[in-house]
C-alpha cells in the first residue's frame, strides 16, 4: 500500500474502526485532520462549542449506543478543556477515543503556543494514553486505542499527536493487522466460583439481586440475561443510577433504585438480606452509606470485570471476575444443570415483608394546586412521554434524583447521567450526542437552572445539526441539592445556592434560534409538556417548580442504610459530625 | 420515621462495628512489576501511589529486557492487607504492566540494597570507622586523607546498621539505591 499523511491515515483508522460520527473543536495542531476530515463524506464531524461539549457528547452517543464515542481537540487548551469530560467517562466507564494535536514534535518542552503536557495532564483520567512520535506508528496505536478502551472496564483513551506527524506520510496499518499488545481482560468468570455462587444463591432465603452499569455496558444480551435470572428466581432487583433500565421498571421485582436517594425497600432489602449478588457495581459510597454497617447479614457475590472493584470496599464472600454477560450466561447454565434450586417459600415470605416496606410509599410527596412539585412534574412528564422511543438525560442535582425515581426505565441505553463524577454540565451535551445517534428519538435532557448554565453554549451544537433535543429545566432559582445539604447540614445558611441573575430562558432559547416554553401552573403543565413534545426543533423548557423541595428518601451521610430520613421526618441534627466531613 | 421500627444493630453481627481488627495492621511487602520500557511507564506507576495516597518506601527501577523492551519496577511499600490488595489490582490495570508479583507472600525472596556513605574525619574515629567497614565487609570505593566513600550491599536493615554506625563518626552524605528483589529458587 502506498504512503500516506498521518492527517489521513488518523482518517483511514477511524473509518476502519466503523466510526460514523467524531464531535470536535478544531484548532491550530489539529488543521491537517480537518483538512482530511473535509474531504471526505463518511464520517460526520459535529461542532461543539466547548470540548467539555465534546467529550459530553461523545460519552451520550456512546452510552446510548453501546459503540464508542470519539473525540477531536486541538492542542492545549482544547486538550485542557477535555479533561472533566474524560474523567467524567472513566468514572462511569464509558468508552471513548479522544484525539488531541499537540505541537509538533521538535518543539515540545519549549513552552510552544498551546502547549500543554496533555499526556501528563490526563493520564490519571485516562485508562491510558499514548503520544505518538512517529507517523508509522500512528495506525496500529489508534487501533490500539480503540481495543483499549472498548475491552474490559470500559474508559477513555487518548491519542496525542503531533502536527509534523499528521504532516509526514508512512504507511497505514489496517485494523487486522495492527498489533494489539498484551492487554487482554479476562471475560470469562471462574467456574468454582460462579458454582459457589450458584450454591449459595439456591439456599438464600432473603435474596437480592443489586445490578449496576456494569451490565449495561457489558450489552444487551446481559440485560436479557439479567431479566432471565430474576423470572426464573423471582428474586427482588434493585439498581444503582447507572444501572436503571437492565431490569424494567414495570417488572414485578423491581424495587426502584438504592443507595442515597434510593427508595425505602430497595435500602431494606439491601440492608436485611442473608444473600446478595452484585451484578456490574461497585458499592460505591452513594450506594453503600456507613461501610461499617453495611448489609451485615449477607453472603456477598461481586460480579465485575474489574478486578480493583473487588474488595475495595466491601469484603465479599464470593468474587467472580468477568464479563457480565459471559459470567450470567455461566451462571443460569450452572443454576440449571443442578436442578434450578430456590428457597422459594422463604423467597416469598421475604417478597412479602419487601412488599410492606414499599406500601410505606417512600417517594409520597404533598401535591399542589397553584404550585409545580418536581415530582408532579417528572410524574407528567413520565406519563406523556413513555410511549414514546425515549432516551433521557440528566444534568446533576435534585432534578437528576428525582429523575431516577420518578421516570421509569424499560430499557439499557435509555437513561445517560453522570453517576462517579456528578458533572453538571453533562446533560445537555450528552442530549445532544444521542439525539445525533438516534435522529427520530426523543431525547429529553432534564436539567436543573443551574446545571444548564453550565454548558448552555451547546444549544447552538443543537440547532446547527437540527437536533431537536428537548431541555426540560426543573428550575427552582437554586442550586438545590446544595441547598437541600445546607439545610440539613449547615444551619440553613445557604451561602451561594441562590441561581441569582438567572436568564430568561425562552427569550435565551430564542436567541440561539431555537423554541422556549415557560410554564409555571400546574394546571398548564400538561399543554407545555405536549408542545415540547410536539415542537420539531430543540426546546428549552422553562417549567418553574417549588423553590424549597428537598429530595426524599435520603440516606444521610454517615448513616446506614435502614436510617432513612424520609419526607416528613424532621431533618433537625440528621448528619452527625462524622457524617459532615463525607461529601 | 421507621414504620416498621427496624432495629438497628439487631442482628449477630451488626453491631456497627464489623471491622476485623487485623485489618488495621500494616505490613511491608516487596512488589516487583514487570513492564514495558515505553516512554511515561514510571509516572503512571507512581502517579497511582500518589494519585491513591499509598506509600512508597522504596522504588527502583531499570531496562532488564533490552531486546523485549522491558523493565523492572521494584516497591516496597506499607499497607493493611486490603490496601496491599488494591495496589496489586491496580498496579494489574496498567495498560503497560505485565506482571506485577508480591515477593513477601510468594514464598522466600531474596532483597539488596546498595549505598555509598561518605565520612569524614581523623584520629580515632577515621580508624574506627575503617574497623567497622571491615566487619561489615565494605568496600572502600574513594578515600582521600580526611575522607572515606565505603559501598555497602545487603538487606536495608544491615545497610540502616551500619549507617548508625557511621554517624557519629563523621557521615557526610549517603546515597542508596532502593531494594531490588527476586523470588529463590525457581519457584
Ligand atoms: C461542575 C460541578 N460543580 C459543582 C457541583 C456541586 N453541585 C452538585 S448539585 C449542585 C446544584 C445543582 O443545581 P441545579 O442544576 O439547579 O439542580 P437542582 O439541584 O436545583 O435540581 C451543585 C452546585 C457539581 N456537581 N458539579
Ligand atoms: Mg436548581
Amino acid at each position: 500500500m502506498s504512503e500516506m499523511t498521518g492527517a489521513k491515515i488518523v482518517i483511514e483508522a477511524l473509518k476502519d474502526q466503523g466510526v460514523d460520527t467524531v464531535f470536535g473543536y478544531p484548532g491550530g495542531a489539529v488543521l491537517p485532520i480537518y483538512d482530511e476530515l473535509f474531504q471526505q463524506n463518511e464520517i460526520r464531524h459535529i461542532l461543539v462549542r466547548h470540548e467539555q461539549g465534546a467529550t459530553h457528547a461523545a460519552e451520550g452517543y456512546a452510552r446510548s449506543t453501546g459503540k464508542p464515542g470519539v473525540v477531536l481537540v486541538t492542542s492545549g487548551p482544547g486538550a485542557t478543556n477535555a479533561v472533566t469530560g474524560m474523567t467524567d467517562a472513566l468514572m462511569d466507564s464509558i468508552p471513548m477515543i479522544v484525539l488531541s494535536g499537540q505541537v509538533p514534535t521538535f518543539m515540545i518542552g519549549n513552552d510552544a503556543f498551546q502547549e500543554a503536557d496533555t499526556i501528563g495532564i490526563t493520564r490519571p483520567c485516562s485508562k491510558h494514553n499514548w503520544l505518538v512520535k512517529d507517523t508509522a506508528d500512528l495506525a496500529a496505536t489508534i487501533h490500539q486505542a480503540f481495543h483499549v478502551a472498548t475491552s474490559g472496564r470500559p474508559g477513555p483513551v487518548l491519542v496525542d499527536i503531533p502536527k509534523d506527524v499528521q504532516f509526514a506520510s508512512a504507511k497505514y496499518t489496517p485494523k487486522a493487522k495492527a498489533h494489539k499488545g498484551h492487554y487482554n481482560p479476562q471475560v470469562k468468570g471462574d467456574i468454582d466460583a460462579i458454582t459457589q455462587a450458584v450454591i449459595a444463591l439456591e439456599k438464600a432465603k432473603r435474596p437480592i439481586i443489586y445490578s449496576g452499569g456494569g451490565v449495561i455496558n457489558s450489552g444487551t444480551g446481559a440485560s436479557q440475561l439479567l431479566r432471565e435470572l430474576v423470572a426464573s428466581t423471582n428474586f427482588p432487583i434493585t439498581s444503582t443510577l447507572m444501572g436503571l433500565g437492565a431490569y424494567p421498571a414495570s417488572g414485578e421485582n423491581w424495587l426502584g433504585m438504592l443507595g442515597m436517594h434510593g427508595t425505602y425497600e430497595a435500602n431494606n432489602a439491601m440492608h436485611d438480606c442473608d444473600f446478595m449478588l452484585c451484578v456490574g457495581a461497585r458499592f460505591d459510597d452513594r450506594i453503600t452509606g456507613r461501610t461499617d454497617a453495611f448489609s451485615p447479614n449477607s453472603y456477598k457475590v461481586h460480579i465485575d470485570i474489574d478486578p480493583s472493584s473487588i474488595n475495595k470496599i466491601i469484603r465479599v464472600d464470593t468474587a467472580i471476575i468477568g464479563d457480565i454477560g459471559h459470567v450470567l450466561e455461566d451462571i443460569l447454565k450452572v443454576w440449571k444443570s443442578r436442578g434450578r434450586k430456590t428457597n422459594s417459600v422463604a423467597v416469598k415470605d421475604w417478597l412479602a415483608e419487601i412488599e410492606g416496606w414499599r406500601n410505606v410509599d417512600c417517594l409520597k410527596y404533598r401535591n399542589s394546586d397553584s404550585i409545580i412539585k418536581p415530582q408532579y412534574a417528572l410524574q407528567r412528564l413520565e406519563a406523556l412521554t413513555k410511549n414514546h422511543d425515549r432516551y433521557i438525560t440528566t444534568e446533576v442535582g435534585q432534578h437528576q434524583m428525582w429523575a431516577a425515581q420518578f421516570l421509569g426505565f424499560e430499557d439499557p441505553n435509555r437513561f445517560m447521567t453522570s453517576g462517579g463524577l456528578g458533572t453538571m454540565g453533562y446533560g445537555l451535551p450528552a442530549s445532544v450526542g444521542v439525539q445525533i445517534a438516534h435522529p427520530d428519538a426523543l431525547v429529553i435532557n432534564v436539567a436543573g437552572d443551574a446545571s444548564f448554565l453550565m454548558n448552555m453554549q451547546e444549544m447552538g451544537t443543537a440547532v446547527q445539526y437540527k437536533a431537536p433535543v428537548k431541555q426540560f429545566i426543573m428550575n427552582n432559582e437554586r442550586l438545590g441539592m446544595v441547598r437541600q445539604w445546607q439545610q440539613l447540614l449547615h444551619g440553613e445558611r445557604y451561602s451561594s445556592t441562590w441561581s441569582e441573575a438567572l436568564p430568561d430562558f425562552v427569550k435565551l432559547a430564542e436567541a440561539f434560534g431555537a423554541k422556549g416554553i415557560r410554564v409555571d401552573n400546574p394546571s398548564d403543565l400538561d399543554d407545555a409538556i405536549l408542545e415540547m413534545i410536539d415542537h420539531d426543533g430543540p426546546v428549552i423548557m422553562d417549567c418553574l417548580i417549588e423553590k424549597h423541595e428537598n429530595c426524599f428518601p435520603m440516606i444521610p451521610s454517615g448513616k446506614a442504610h435502614n436510617e432513612m430520613l424520609m419526607g416528613d421526618d424532621s431533618t433537625e441534627g440528621a448528619i452527625d459530625s462524622s457524617g459532615s466531613v463525607m461529601v | 420515621m421507621n414504620a416498621l421500627h427496624i432495629q438497628k444493630g439487631s442482628s449477630r453481627k451488626s453491631a456497627y462495628d464489623l471491622k476485623n481488627p487485623l485489618d488495621e495492621m500494616l505490613e511491608t511487602h516487596t512488589l516487583t512489576i514487570l513492564v514495558d520500557n515505553e516512554a511515561g511507564v514510571l509516572a503512571r506507576v507512581i502517579g497511582l501511589f500518589s494519585g491513591r495516597g499509598y506509600n512508597i518506601d522504596s522504588l527502583t527501577v531499570a531496562e532488564t529486557d533490552a531486546e523485549g523492551h522491558k523493565s523492572r519496577i521494584t516497591i516496597v511499600t506499607t499497607g493493611t492487607p486490603a490496601v496491599i490488595e488494591q495496589i496489586k489490582a491496580q498496579l494489574g490495570l496498567i495498560i503497560p504492566v505485565y506482571e506485577v508479583n508480591d515477593l513477601t507472600v510468594e514464598g522466600p525472596s531474596v532483597e539488596r540494597e546498595m549505598a555509598l556513605l561518605k565520612v569524614a574525619g581523623s584520629g580515632d574515629k577515621r580508624v574506627e570507622a575503617m574497623r567497622l567497614a571491615d566487619i561489615f565487609r565494605v568496600n572502600v570505593v574513594d578515600s582521600t586523607l580526611e575522607s572515606f566513600v565505603f559501598e555497602i550491599t545487603g538487606t536495608p536493615e544491615k545497610i540502616d546498621a551500619f549507617t548508625d554506625l557511621m554517624r557519629p563518626l563523621g557521615l557526610t552524605d549517603i546515597a542508596r539505591t532502593g531494594v531490588a528483589a527476586m523470588a529463590r529458587g525457581l519457584g
